[in-house]
């Protein structure tokens, strides 16, 4: 429901710095996929109905909720469009991405 | 928003706590990510899951990372079931029994490789649930044919000249043939019947078995926006209805259907299913009416 906070990889200098058994450290936080969109939702305020579904169906969890309003998360969102697809009230518009 | 707008607070459908984390490396658009997402939401914290060689073995991020907040054990192709058996036991054995112990397989690891597992596991009758999300393909390797791959489709081992030409494997019907306690068909459309199925089966005792429908674009060749519209229309043409088993006998509709669509516009969606004429088309609704009357003959 919050926002993820970005990560730091893990990185081990030499092998003496492994565990003994292979295991989760830390969390895939440090990835940020946002990078791997062309196209990026972008909610129109205004015109919100504020049923959450776009929270609902967003496959990556970057949509948080922020004073009753869903707000994307662009550090992760890989730009799918489902938000925008699913929206009843269309107030989400997929807008080209510029570098 | 002017400040004399009257604030609506929203009202969330499914439950909030969020154990997978985003960073994850699925594709685009990615149903199973979905799957997992609602499946955890459904079962909570308490959580053990067991994921062979599937898609899943990937998203998950490579060591030392995790992006799910539950311990997860990798392990071989064909022993997703009994791994969660041995974890199940092993559990016991401490004085854990309120864990529950997932296996989450994909549809290459529940319908092909893994199937004597499973049905060790479920004539066992460990206290398991045992997920199938389904692509129905071998997605994570490259697209090649499984038996959960449907008539027509096109995949990189039954290229468009020589389609799959056998239906999908009936993997509901041979699970209800072991009586297990609970079985359940989903789909990432309908999250809120998915996280009502998650919970009714973290509460039956035995193995369980849950089916969900989970579209994947790049195998499918379709737009990524689209996977929760697929989604939805399987269930409402009649391909994949959402139903419930319980003890291999008694059948309930969870969504119910008032008019059956036809499966063209759900064809036309995907690129995989392009070369198909309307003959093949035919073939393939036959087939789902076939279905769809048998189950229809087996509700209460």
């Amino acid at each position: 429901m919050k926002k993820f906070k970005p990560t730091k990889k893990i990185v081990f200098a030499s092998e003496k710095e492994m565990p003994m058994t292979p295991m989760s450290l830390g969390s895939m936080l440090y990835n940020l996929t946002g990078a791997w969109r062309n196209i990026k939702p972008v909610i129109d305020k205004a015109a919100c109905i504020q049923c959450g579904i776009c929270w609902k169906y967003c496959p990556d969890t970057s949509i948080y909720i922020e004073d009753e309003f869903p707000v994307i998360d662009y550090d992760y969102c890989k730009g799918c469009g489902i938000c925008a697809e699913e929206c009843p009230s269309k107030c989400i518009a997929m807008v080209e991405e510029e570098k | 928003m002017s400040a004399e707008t009257k604030k609506k607070t929203m009202k969330l459908t499914l439950p909030e706590e969020e154990l997978m984390s985003p960073g994850h490396l699925a594709c685009q658009g990615c149903g199973a990510t979905m799957a997992m997402r609602y499946m955890l939401k459904g079962l909570g914290q308490k959580t053990i899951v067991c994921i062979p060689a599937c898609c899943w073995a990937v998203i998950d991020g490579p060591f030392p990372h995790s992006s799910l907040g539950i311990p997860i054990f990798h392990c071989a192709f064909e022993a997703a079931a009994s791994t969660a058996s041995g974890v199940k036991a092993g559990l016991e054995m401490v004085g854990d029994n309120e864990t529950t112990v997932l296996a989450w397989a994909g549809d290459g690891g529940t319908f092909d490789i893994g199937l004597q597992a499973l049905s060790g596991a479920a004539e066992r009758n460990d206290d398991i649930i045992y997920v199938c999300y389904d692509n129905e393909a071998y997605m994570n390797t490259g697209i090649q044919r499984s038996s959960a791959t449907p008539y027509g489709a096109w995949t990189t081992t039954t290229p468009v000249k020589h389609f799959k030409n056998r239906p999908k494997k009936d993997i509901v019907a041979i699970m209800a043939a072991h009586r297990i306690p609970y079985i359940a068909t989903a789909s990432v459309a309908y999250p809120e019947d998915l996280v009502k199925k998650a919970k009714k089966a973290k509460e039956t005792r035995g193995t369980k078995f849950l089916h969900i429908w989970a579209p994947c674009p790049t195998g499918w060749k379709s737009r990524p926006e689209d996977t929760v519209k697929l989604a939805r229309m399987v269930v409402q043409n009649g391909i994949f209805p959402l139903y419930e088993i319980e003890n291999g006998e008694t059948y309930k509709m969870t969504i119910k259907v008032a008019e059956k669509k036809p499966i063209t516009d759900y064809v036309r969606l995907q690129g995989r299913f392009r070369h198909l004429k309307e003959d093949d088309l035919k073939v393939m609704q036959d087939e789902v009416d076939r279905k769809w009357a048998s189950l229809q003959k087996k509700l209460i």
